[in-house]
């Protein structure tokens, strides 16, 4: 089982953007020419690549949507910050209310609708871990409902799976 | 480098990489610092873990993963460190987490995720992860998400203060 082979892209891309996807998910050269070192890895004895072309299919892709960040990912705790899953069993007649309460507050930042009696899930990502607490607190209050707070334990590193 | 100036750097590369022929420098110029002082700093970064990952982040819905599945399981403590490897080295599993369970409501502990061009995909891929890796024994079960309703980009630092902010990871893949 492969995930290029079950996961078939959607949108159209080219082989360069492919072998730029999967190469460059796994991480940008630091040299002073970043995007040359980045050409010469994906040229081949048929297709040369040049830095110009590398740069403006990143740009491309950036503009379609493909791609939604060419940069750092941080790692949120060590930025100093706390983040966790948190769950909610909500009856349907609820859902829109406490949805949109839940998405008010501006520590939420990805909330799912899932088939499961914990039928609602976000990450509560704050700017210390204390306030975790807090807005999980105040989330109670304004919902009415009880908050699950499962914060990571540990983390089983996995790479980079979106293989074109 | 100072703490001020890595608090700069660190906001001035959040929202992406300038696209310039040097763009450590183009930075390095922007903050009034040197080309290697960025280089070594991101370097740095990216060796103690600050920096999770650097590079490129694919929006895996426009790709075509169109489903995205939570599947939890509920593994006794003595073998959760070794089936949360397993599960992490499947090629579907895109990220996979120990969390504590919520009794009575919630008994499961490990937390993976499998992105998915449709629903029969994803559960093929999940028939497939159990019986490759002898999981059958373990309970399961497989939340599926039917819509995303806020999803938000990851604006690490605030701009008005340029403090350290509520941040997150942002590749739409986050459990």
């Amino acid at each position: 089982m492969s995930a290029a082979r079950n996961n078939q892209p959607v949108a159209k891309l080219s082989e360069l953007d492919k072998a730029l996807i999967n190469l460059l998910q796994d991480g940008f050269p630091l040299t002073t020419r970043p995007f040359l070192t980045v050409a010469e890895q994906v040229s081949s004895e048929e297709n040369t690549v040049s830095e110009a072309n590398v740069m403006q299919r990143i740009q491309a892709l950036l503009d379609e949507g493909i791609l939604s960040r060419f940069g750092p990912m941080y790692q949120a705790e060590r930025m100093g910050g706390g983040l966790t899953l948190a769950a909610m069993k909500v009856t349907e007649e609820d859902y829109d209310r406490v949805t949109a309460q839940v998405n008010a507050f501006s520590q939420v930042a990805h909330n799912y609708r899932r088939e499961h009696e914990l039928n609602m899930w976000f990450v509560l990502a704050t700017e210390s871990p204390e306030e975790i607490e807090d807005c999980i607190d105040d989330m109670e209050a304004v919902t009415g409902y009880h908050v699950f707070n499962m914060p990571k334990e540990e983390e089983f590193y996995v790479g980079l799976k979106f293989a074109l | 480098m100072d703490e001020i100036s890595q608090l700069r750097l660190r906001k001035a590369i959040q929202n992406g990489l300038p696209l310039t022929q040097q763009p450590y420098l183009t930075l390095a110029q922007e903050l009034r610092l040197t080309e290697d002082q960025v280089m070594q700093t991101i370097n740095d970064w990216q060796d103690d873990g600050m920096i999770k990952r650097f590079g490129l982040v694919v929006k895996h819905h426009t790709l075509g993963y169109k489903a995205n599945a939570m599947v939890v399981w509920d593994i006794p403590a003595d073998k959760v460190d070794e089936v949360g490897e397993l599960l992490s080295l499947c090629d579907a599993v895109t990220l996979c987490y120990q969390r504590p369970r919520q009794l009575p409501e919630w008994n499961y502990n490990l937390f993976s995720m499998i992105h998915g061009q449709d629903r029969d995909t994803v559960l093929q891929q999940l028939a497939d992860i159990i019986e490759q890796n002898g999981l059958s024994g373990f309970k399961n079960d497989v939340l599926f998400s039917y819509k995303l309703f806020k999803q938000c980009g990851g604006q690490y630092v605030q701009a008005s203060t340029e403090k350290l902010s509520k941040s997150l990871v942002s590749q739409g893949a986050t459990l």
